[in-house]
């Protein structure tokens, strides 16, 4: 349960392998169910199809958007609002932390890592197994530990996000699952949710390890794939 | 092979390497630094080199360079980046050299902006370099669209020995979409007997150049050049149509903005309207003949494109006057909705369906 995750949610993982997608659909959720929630959009690497986009519908169900101080959503200014250190300090906020790709994404985390105390977050790393670069095991372990180096936090759930947008089937998913599971065998660190399309879940084996999350699509457009 | 999910960006990159282009010369801007980024870290590992130039003219110059020698190579860029490069994809043509431009275009003029626009198509398609020159210009769809036109279009290249462009907008640059690799279907390539490889004291020197002191020589090599691109014109031309023999209105669009009509065309259907779509998949050679296969009663074309109307000029001249052209657009890296096309279709039918 989103429930009992910790108060602080950071979300990384490869570029593209859905991190805002997730990051939106989990903060919509936990407002859903009354919580207080802040997500701030930490991208300052890529300029296109950021959660900070979204800010009008995360807004409408009462969660505090977070981007750049500046209201230019097309500058090239790596700069991250002052405002992120209020809902890291005021712990009657929940907080997802949407994180750039990679490990040049991740280097946003390090000023912020005086509030990273073990037991007091959790970070998530999202998984997609159809992205050509994370495919194999070691890969996926490769990205891992370059982006736990240089946002000295430890990573502490595993997200298996593997999709192919709208034309997603179990099989996708499936694929995804095993590629999770040989990870989690080597590592430790567990499978924590299946995010996967509503539409997708009934095809499912019902059996399967980690939490379900269904996501709807925030970021695609209605023309998009 | 199966799908995987790839950012256009990225796309090109794989693409370009699996057609087997060795050598990448451009220099870095959004919104299509991944595909520099991408090249740097893989053309090494098969054995080709990337270069970041210090300024897109020498990029573009270091391309002639390679592609005098015969190598297969590309530049990439986005609009005012390509601006820059403009002088020597003329000289690239002028000296009937093969290569491929991709540019990933962004609102202009000058620096604009880093969002998406459509705002190059006079650039690409009346050549933005001095001289009567013509190149293919490609204007995928999505990306699996993309990836297939940047692999068959260093064929094209080879087979022409002239610049292909391949011209997107900032979203099919940024877009993850599903895509496969299939191996094309193999043209038959000449040997490049042209090339500045050394003469091995064999033969005499190749010379690749595009000045011409004489002016008979230089009208004679450009008679040559225009039976070229008419035969360009003749065989690589390509669209995609939609219901335009029984259309009231008919949209053209190209690229991504197409993607957006085609949502809005289907929502008109629903409602009872027929609405056709013409798709350029090539601006130049432009499909102007499929123009004619519109239906004699329809009551408009309307040209839809993320700048201020570029393509409508060859919309007006493909259909001569018998239909009138309307035209909606957005620009500065702002996108149409496919609701806001829906309502400039219905302003044609004025009310009655």
């Amino acid at each position: 349960m989103l429930n009992n995750d910790k108060r602080i949610r950071v979300i990384i993982g490869h570029y593209g392998s859905g991190k805002s997608e997730f990051s939106v659909n989990y903060a919509v959720k936990l407002a859903q169910m009354g919580k207080k929630v802040a997500l701030a959009d930490l991208d300052i690497v890529n300029m296109y199809f950021r959660s900070r986009e979204k800010a009008l519908e995360m807004e409408g169900v009462g969660i505090k958007v977070i981007g750049s101080q500046i209201n230019a959503p097309a500058i090239e200014v790596p700069s991250i609002s002052a405002e992120v250190y209020t809902p890291l300090q005021d712990e009657s906020y929940n907080l997802i932390l949407d994180v750039g790709g990679d490990q040049v994404g991740a280097r946003a985390l390090g000023r912020y890592v005086e509030y990273f105390e073990e037991g007091k977050y959790d970070m998530f790393f999202v998984l997609n197994a159809n992205r050509p670069e994370t495919q194999t095991v070691d890969k996926v372990l490769e990205y891992m530990t370059k982006i736990q180096d240089v946002s000295r936090a430890k990573i502490t759930g595993i997200i298996n996000n593997t999709h192919l947008l709208k034309s997603t089937t179990y099989e996708d998913v499936l694929r995804g699952q095993q590629l999770a599971l040989e990870v989690q065998e080597r590592t430790g660190i567990k499978l924590k949710y299946i995010s996967v399309l509503e539409e997708v879940i009934p095809s499912l084996p019902n059996n399967l390890e980690g939490e379900i999350f269904p996501i709807k699509l925030f970021m695609r457009d209605e023309w998009m794939l | 092979m199966t799908k995987v999910l790839m950012k256009g960006n990225e796309a090109i990159g794989a693409a370009a390497i699996q057609a087997g282009c060795k050598y990448f010369f451009g220099y870095p801007i959004t919104p299509q630094s991944e595909l520099p980024e991408y090249m740097s870290r893989e053309l090494p590992k098969v054995g080709g080199v990337f270069l970041q130039a210090e300024s897109e003219v020498a990029a573009i110059n270091m391309v002639y360079g390679a592609a005098g020698a015969g190598a297969r190579v590309m530049t990439s860029s986005s609009s005012p980046g390509m601006a820059l490069k403009q002088e020597g994809i003329s000289y690239i043509a002028g000296a009937e050299l093969p290569c491929l431009l991709v540019n990933i275009m962004r609102g202009g003029p000058g620096l604009g902006s880093i969002q998406p626009s459509q705002t190059d198509y006079f650039q690409a398609t009346r050549g933005g370099g001095n001289g009567d020159y013509r190149m293919v210009v490609f204007a995928p769809a999505n990306v699996q669209e993309l990836v297939d036109l940047i692999i068959e279009g260093f064929d094209l290249a080879d087979q022409y020995r002239n610049p292909v462009m391949v011209l997107g907008d900032g979203m099919i640059g940024q877009m993850m979409e599903p895509v496969e690799f299939k191996t094309p279907t193999k043209r038959d390539l000449p040997e490049k007997d042209w090339a500045t490889v050394g003469t091995g004291d064999k033969r005499k020197p190749n010379i690749i150049n595009s000045l011409y002191i004489a002016a008979e020589d230089l009208e004679a090599h450009n008679i040559r050049l225009q039976a070229k691109y008419k035969k360009m014109q003749e065989t690589e031309c390509r669209v995609e149509s939609y219901n335009i023999e029984d259309a009231d209105v008919v949209i053209a669009a190209y690229g991504t903005t197409s993607r957006i009509a085609k949502t809005a065309i289907a929502k008109l259907e629903k409602e009872g309207y027929k609405v056709g779509l013409i798709r350029p998949i090539t601006l130049w050679p432009y499909p102007f003949d499929e123009f004619k296969k519109i239906n004699p009663n329809c009551k408009g074309i309307l040209t839809v494109e993320m700048n201020n109307g570029q393509m409508i000029d060859d919309v007006k001249i493909a259909v001569e006057g018998k239909f009138p052209v309307s035209f909606y657009g957005r620009s500065g890296g702002m996108v149409p909705t496919p609701d806001a096309i829906i309502e400039h279709v219905k302003k044609i039918y004025g009310g009655d369906k």
